[in-house]
Formats: C-alpha cells, sequence, structure tokens
C-alpha cells in the first residue's frame, strides 16, 4: 500500500513542471498589472471572479496536457497535419507578432521593477536579454526546466508582501466567494480584463508541447492532470494575493487608477521596505520568468509546424531556424523597450488586444482537435466535458473580444 | 530532359475528355506501393457529386494547362485500402528522412514528368521540406503556376530522394497493404536510430521499434533516453520487448527494467531466454548507483596459467564482444581476480607466451557495493578503459567500461 503511496507521488513529480511553469507565467507583469489595477481601484469586489477564472484555466489547459499526452505532438504539428499549411502559416505569423509584442511588455516589466530600485533599464533590459538567450541556448531541458520551478516558487513574495500590509482578511475571504455585480462600466472593464489576462493563446502551444517534451503519456496523464488542477489554482492563490495586497495598501486609504504595476509597489512603501521590496521583486520575477518562456513558447511551435528542426535539446547547426527566431524575438523585444520615443503603453494594451483575436482561432482548433476520434481514441471530450469546454470557450471569446473592443477604443482616446 | 512536376501544382488542375469538355479538377492523387512503389496510379478528380478515379494509362497528356484524357470510361471514388494518397496520407505528414537521418514534415511532392507514345506518366521524384516549398504551396492557386515556379527559383531547394523516405505507419495491416518496411532503417547507426525514435509519437515509436529486427531494436533502444526506454518498452506487447531486452547488453537491459514498474518487468523476464534471464536477475539485485549496478557481464576472463594462444581462441569464442574488448582478466582456480592484460599486449607476445607476465603492476578492481562516484573517480584517475568488479569473495563478477561512465556522468 504505502510502495503504491510512494509510486503515485514519484509519479506526480515524475511530471510536475510543464503545468505548474504554465500557469505561474500567466501570472506575468501583464497580468500583475491588472490585478493590481483591480485591488487598487475596487479593493475586495473583484475577487470572486477568481473562481470562475480557476475554472477557466483547468478546462482550457486539461485539453492541451492531455492532446499532448495522448498524441505526443505539439499543438501546431497536430494543427499542422490536420489543417494544412496555409491556415498553420496564417496562425504562426499572428502568433509570432502577438507574442513580440507581449515580449516586449515584459521586458518593459524588468526594466521599470528594477528602476524602483534606482537601476536604469539601459543597463537591466539588456542583461536580462543576455540571461535569457543564454538560458535556453546554453542550458538543457531539464535543467531549464529546474530554473523556471525555482521562479515559480518565488511567487510567494506576493503571499509575504500581502501579509506584511495586513489586509482586512475578512472582506477578502467573504468577496472571494460572494459575487458583486455593479452596472459601472468601468469595474465591468476590470473583470474582463482579469479574465482576459489569466489565459493567453500562447500557452497552450507552451504546455503542450512542454508535456510532450517531458515524455509525459498516456499512463502517467492521470498525474499530468492532477499537476494542471493544482497549478491553476495555485495561479489563482497568487492572483488573489495581489489583489488583496493593493486592495489594503491602495484602495483602503482612497481608491484610485494606476497604470503600472510600479505604482503599486511605490505605494506598498508606507507599509514598510519589505513589502515594498518583495512586490518589486515579485514583478521583476514574473516578467523575467515570462520573457524566458514566451520567446521559447513562440520559436516551439512555429518550427513545428512549419517544419525546420527545433528543441532545447538541439545546437545551434541543428536547428537555425528555431535558433535565429528565438533570438530575433528576444532582441527585437527588448531593444524596442530602449527606444526612447517608442509608444510602450499602447503596444502593451496592442498585445492584449492580439491576444484576444488570437485565443478564440486557437480554442477552437483545440476543441475541434480533442475531440478527433483517430488522433485521441478513447480520450476525446465526453458529452458533458464538450458542454464545459464550448461554455468556457463561449465565455472566453466574448470576453477577450470585449476587452479587445475596449482596449482599441482607450488606444484611440 | 524529363519534365518536372510539383504535387501542388497538380491539385486543382482541370481534367478534359477527349472532346475538350471539362470534367473537373484534380483532388488527390494515389500511388500503389503494392504495384508500382514510384507511378503515380490514380488520379482523383472533383466534379459533380462524387469524386471520379482516372487510372494512370487512361491519360494523354499532363501539363500545367491541364489533363487530357485518351479513355473516358471513368469509375466513382471508393476507399482502397491499398492507395497512398498523397494529399491525405503524404502532404503535412511527418517521414523518415534515412539519408539525413532525421524526422521531416512533407511540405510538397515533386514528380517526374515521363511522355511515352501518347500516354503521360508521373513517378515520385523527391519530397520537397524547407522554405521553397512552403513557398510555393502557399502561393500556389493564388497567383498563376508559371509565376510561382518563376518566384521559386530564387530560393535554394530542400529535398529528399523518395528511395530514402520513410513513412510511418502505425497500423500494422495498413503497412503490409502499403507495402511499407523500416529495412532500411536497420543500417543506421543506433545512436540515430535512437535520434530518429524520439522525436517521433509514442505510438509511432512503439510501431518501427516492433517492425525493427530485435538486434537492431535493442541497440537502438540502449540509446534512447531513460525515461522513453521504459514508455517504448511498456508499449511493446510482452513478448516482442522480451525479443528486444534479450538482445539488449545485460548491465543496460537491468538499467531499463528496473525503471519499469515490478509488474511490467517480471511479465518481461518471464518471457525470456533462460541464459539472459538470469543475468539480468542477477545484475537487478545490485543498487543502482553502485559498481554493481553499472557492471556488465560481458567480458573474456581466462586461467591464470593460460597461453597468449589461449586468449586468442578465446577471443575467437566471443565474437560478439569484438567491438568493444579491450581487457582480458585472469582469474585462479577459485575464481578470484589474479590480473588484468589490455588486449593490445597480445600482438607483441610470442603465441605460446604464458600471459601472466603480461599482467600490469598494480591490479585495480572495486567490490560490487562500490559507490558510483568512486567509480568515475578510479577511471579518471588511473585512465582505464575497462574496471572489474569483484564480489565479497574476491571473484570477478562483471566489469565497467569506460561508456558506462560516460553517460552516468551525462546524466548528472
Amino acid at each position: 500500500m504505502l510502495k503504491r503511496f510512494r509510486y503515485h507521488i514519484a509519479v506526480f513529480f515524475g511530471v510536475m513542471g510543464p503545468g505548474f511553469i504554465t500557469a505561474m507565467v500567466d501570472n506575468d507583469s501583464g497580468g500583475i498589472l491588472t490585478y493590481s489595477q483591480a485591488g487598487a481601484k475596487y479593493g475586495y469586489l473583484p475577487l470572486w471572479t477568481l473562481l470562475p477564472i480557476t475554472v477557466l484555466l483547468i478546462v482550457t489547459q486539461e485539453m492541451n496536457s492531455r492532446m499532448g499526452a495522448v498524441t505526443g505532438k505539439g499543438l501546431s504539428d497536430l494543427i499542422r497535419e490536420e489543417f494544412g499549411l496555409r491556415k498553420t502559416l496564417l496562425l504562426m505569423s499572428l502568433l509570432v507578432l502577438t507574442n513580440l509584442t507581449n515580449i516586449m511588455a515584459e521586458f518593459a516589466g524588468i526594466a521599470t521593477s528594477l528602476e524602483l530600485f534606482g537601476l536604469t533599464r539601459y543597463i537591466t533590459v539588456p542583461l536580462g536579454a543576455a540571461a535569457v538567450w543564454l538560458l535556453v541556448v546554453k542550458g538543457t531541458y531539464r535543467s531549464v526546466e529546474k530554473i523556471f520551478l525555482g521562479a515559480c516558487v518565488l511567487y510567494v513574495a506576493y503571499i509575504i508582501s500581502a501579509i506584511l500590509i495586513g489586509p482586512n482578511w475578512k472582506a477578502a475571504a467573504v468577496n472571494s466567494v460572494h459575487p458583486v455585480l455593479m452596472l459601472d462600466p468601468g469595474y465591468i472593464t476590470m473583470l474582463i480584463a482579469m479574465v482576459g489576462t489569466s489565459i493567453a493563446p500562447w500557452m497552450q502551444f507552451y504546455l503542450q508541447a512542454a508535456v510532450v517534451e517531458k515524455g509525459i503519456t498516456e499512463k502517467e496523464y492521470p498525474a499530468s492532470r492532477v499537476e494542471v488542477i493544482v497549478s491553476s489554482i495555485a495561479t489563482s492563490v497568487i492572483a488573489f494575493f495581489i489583489v488583496v495586497a493593493c486592495a489594503g495598501a491602495i484602495w483602503a486609504n482612497g481608491p484610485r487608477d494606476i497604470d503600472d504595476a510600479a505604482v503599486a509597489a511605490q505605494a506598498l512603501k508606507p507599509f514598510g521596505k519589505y513589502a515594498f521590496v518583495l512586490f518589486s521583486a515579485g514583478l521583476f520575477n514574473a516578467s523575467l520568468f515570462a520573457a524566458c518562456i514566451l520567446p521559447l513558447s513562440t520559436a516551439y511551435p512555429v518550427c513545428e509546424g512549419l517544419g525546420f528542426e527545433s528543441g532545447v535539446n538541439k545546437g545551434f547547426r541543428e536547428a537555425p531556424v528555431f535558433y535565429w527566431l528565438y533570438t530575433m524575438l528576444i532582441v527585437v523585444g527588448a531593444g524596442l523597450v530602449l527606444l526612447p520615443k517608442f509608444p510602450l503603453v499602447k503596444m502593451i494594451l496592442l498585445s492584449q488586444v492580439l491576444n484576444g483575436v488570437l485565443l478564440p482561432v486557437v480554442l477552437i482548433f483545440m476543441i475541434v482537435l480533442v475531440n478527433k476520434r483517430d488522433l485521441m481514441g478513447e480520450w476525446t471530450n465526453s458529452r458533458f466535458y464538450n458542454t464545459v469546454t464550448w461554455a468556457s470557450v463561449v465565455i472566453l471569446i466574448g470576453l477577450t473580444l470585449a476587452l479587445a473592443g475596449i482596449t482599441v477604443r482607450q488606444m484611440h482616446s | 530532359m524529363p519534365e518536372l512536376l510539383y504535387f501542388t501544382e497538380i491539385l486543382g488542375l482541370k481534367v478534359y475528355d477527349l472532346k475538350g469538355r471539362r470534367i473537373g479538377r484534380i483532388e488527390d492523387a494515389a500511388l500503389v506501393p503494392l504495384v508500382d512503389p514510384v507511378r503515380v496510379d490514380r488520379y482523383l478528380v472533383g466534379g459533380g457529386w462524387t469524386w471520379l478515379t482516372i487510372r494512370y494509362d487512361q491519360i494523354r497528356s499532363i501539363s500545367l494547362d491541364g489533363i487530357h484524357l485518351r479513355e473516358e470510361v471513368l469509375t466513382p471514388y471508393h476507399e482502397d485500402e491499398y492507395m497512398l494518397r498523397i494529399a491525405r496520407d503524404l502532404l503535412d505528414q511527418q517521414i523518415i528522412d534515412v539519408n539525413g537521418r532525421k524526422v521531416v514534415r512533407v511540405n510538397d511532392v515533386s514528380f517526374e514528368l515521363i511522355s511515352n507514345d501518347g500516354n503521360d506518366l508521373l513517378r515520385v521524384l523527391e519530397v520537397d521540406i524547407g522554405v521553397r516549398s512552403i513557398v510555393r504551396r502557399i502561393l500556389q492557386g493564388v497567383i498563376p503556376r508559371r509565376w510561382v515556379r518563376r518566384l521559386q527559383r530564387a530560393i535554394p531547394p530542400n529535398s529528399i530522394r523518395w528511395e530514402f523516405c520513410n513513412i510511418v505507419e502505425q497500423d500494422p495491416q495498413r503497412r503490409l497493404r502499403l507495402n511499407i518496411d523500416y529495412g532500411k532503417l536497420e543500417y543506421l547507426h543506433p545512436a540515430d536510430l535512437a535520434d530518429i525514435v524520439e522525436e517521433l509519437s509514442p505510438e509511432e515509436r512503439s510501431a518501427v521499434m516492433e517492425t525493427l529486427d530485435s538486434e537492431v531494436a535493442a541497440d537502438a533502444l540502449s540509446e534512447v533516453d531513460p525515461k522513453m526506454q521504459v514508455s517504448i518498452l511498456e508499449s511493446l506487447d510482452t513478448e516482442t520487448a522480451a525479443d528486444i531486452v534479450e538482445e539488449m547488453a545485460p548491465d543496460e537491459a537491468a538499467d531499463v527494467m528496473a525503471e519499469l514498474e515490478e509488474e511490467t518487468s517480471e511479465e518481461i523476464l518471464e518471457e525470456m531466454d533462460a541464459e539472459p534471464k538470469t543475468e539480468v536477475r542477477e545484475l537487478l539485485e545490485y543498487k543502482e548507483d553502485t559498481a554493481g549496478g553499472m557492471m556488465n557481464t560481458e567480458y573474456v576472463s581466462l586461467d591464470e596459467n593460460a597461453s597468449v594462444a589461449d586468449a586468442m581462441a578465446a577471443i575467437k569464442g566471443n565474437e560478439d564482444l569484438l567491438e568493444v574488448l579491450n581487457t582480458l582478466f585472469l582469474i585462479d582456480a577459485a575464481g578470484r581476480l589474479v590480473g588484468s592484460i589490455p588486449v593490445a599486449k597480445l600482438f607483441v607476445a610470442d603465441s605460446s607466451a604464458p600471459l601472466k607476465p603480461l599482467a600490469g603492476g598494480t591490479l585495480i578492481k572495486v567490490p560490487v557495493d562500490e559507490k558510483q562516484d568512486r567509480v568515475t573517480e578510479l577511471f579518471d584517475k588511473y585512465n582505464i578503459l575497462t574496471l572489474p568488479v569483484v564480489d565479497e569473495e574476491d571473484r570477478l563478477a562483471g566489469v565497467i567500461t569506460a561508456d558506462d561512465v560516460i553517460s552516468v556522468l551525462r546524466q548528472k
């Protein structure tokens, strides 16, 4: 009995990695900004959305890890094999464009978080870019994954900083399960934004590729599903503490708009040096982490889908397209942040719009694929699960499109 | 000079009957590999309600402007298990490039156009991969075929000759009907074959492994990443798995078996022949990170009073070890290890000379329970290629070779 139990634990840690990393990176610089904004402006009220967000995260991520485990192929591989070259190329072009703006947003996050400590971006961004590049080019899959899992642990910074602030825990607890809807356009936009930032198109590609790369099979899949569920919950827990920290520090002293996560960190200063340092360090960690993953999760699926050699375990000579694309994304993404007159805020907003446009396409491809019997065999969605996924997808599509629309209006005003 | 046509150019070509009336457009083309491995045997035409099938000998001419028939009794298309349909089964799928030793994705297929008196034939030449074929496929149908040809000239071609392509098919029935075999793969170096196998999806992996000769499969499996070894063995049926494990070096076999679930490894062991079974079972007794867990039991040992000629005879009797053999061991009547001799020394000694004086100065050996780290240290310190491992009574139990140490170091 004990042996059996130990075996299960071993399998769980054996498959751990892909799900956790994907879910955590979800709280990237854009996510932190949104959660900070929510807490600063509306206090504890928006907390209830985290529950449905968790469900949506689980539903979408579970499909990817299942497809990865059952077919042993990446999402873009499957799209290419089932939908042909043209659709794949179109989707991949969109993915490169979207992720490039996302990468830029992450490097902007690195710049602003370190500027809080008085370090100029003209040093920190190039250093960050070099570190990201080296990590993947010189590392192996196993070592890279270990570093990434380490970065996941650092998210605890947000939990500690929220505790240091001493927010109203009772209000936080009540609002987590008690939905409040107000017909205030700002509030509704905020709720949509929270859902929109939590599920990004590139995550689907990354997760499935990572599951395949790790060699998780049908047999180990149940453990992998547990990982998806646990890590989705963990992600929402972190989000919870970010909202709570900002609610306790900013909203409690007068609700206001913030347009930069660094502003939120500044506002934490009266609560002691550690709250501020932890919050800023958390932002830095999240940005750097996402900056590592995003170029990778772009170059991988593009090369897989278009039939170029790819993979961290291959050398530069074996997979030139993969490494060139990877390098280009980092250099351009980091470089644009350093241009003095570059409209950075607009580009970050643009990244959200593009995410919103791409996500529906990716999700629909996914549902079609996961229901193909010749691919998935007995692992296709059940009728009930299909209803749940379609409902989730329709909700997500509606919300992300709404977010994209709102953002476009903001960009014009 | 034979003319070249691409599959993407043929797709959508208009088909005309004897009177020059348009019947429809080409939707797909198929080979029937059992009949002819390279000739396009059927063309599938979409027009009215159903697809029609054109046999290769019903065609008068094929060009970029269209296909003209010379006989118009066409049959409706029906699913045929013996057909390899290019658009459905080949395009966008992964195949194995035997020559380039990698897995590639098919973007396009090129044909040689052969005209023999009023009957144009297409024969498959190459499978296209790379940027040129991507551009061709994206533009095809958007701009005229001849413009596409002109545009693509600027891009260097990247293609694989058809005879070096190996299609991966999971279904054994279909593999027979399509005449697919993996014989070509058996000539690859096991390490290259292992790389290819790793690139495939789990089902394709077991499909390839179970069709390969079990000796080749064993060599390849030894080179595969340990975690993947386990999932491959688990996916094969017990008998095939046992055949492959039997052919593996006992130490490597034991390493894989140790990673399997006890039930599975027991089942596989039961299926194995007596001799390899006992060897593997013995090795399984040792902890993985000790000398016993690293060693294998394939070595050549001789009595301490043997001569050079005896040694030569012993080597001849162990031909399967020749590639890796570099050291001989001397044992006394009780089986205790007394000396080691580099094989090369035999060549400079008289054949009647006794072996004992050839043995080196200090005899370096380790007990079976020696820690792995200590073993790698010894290899480094004494620059040895083969290290003998002895049991509690100082009897030779097995040997650790440099390649075992390299794999251990690589895994860290």
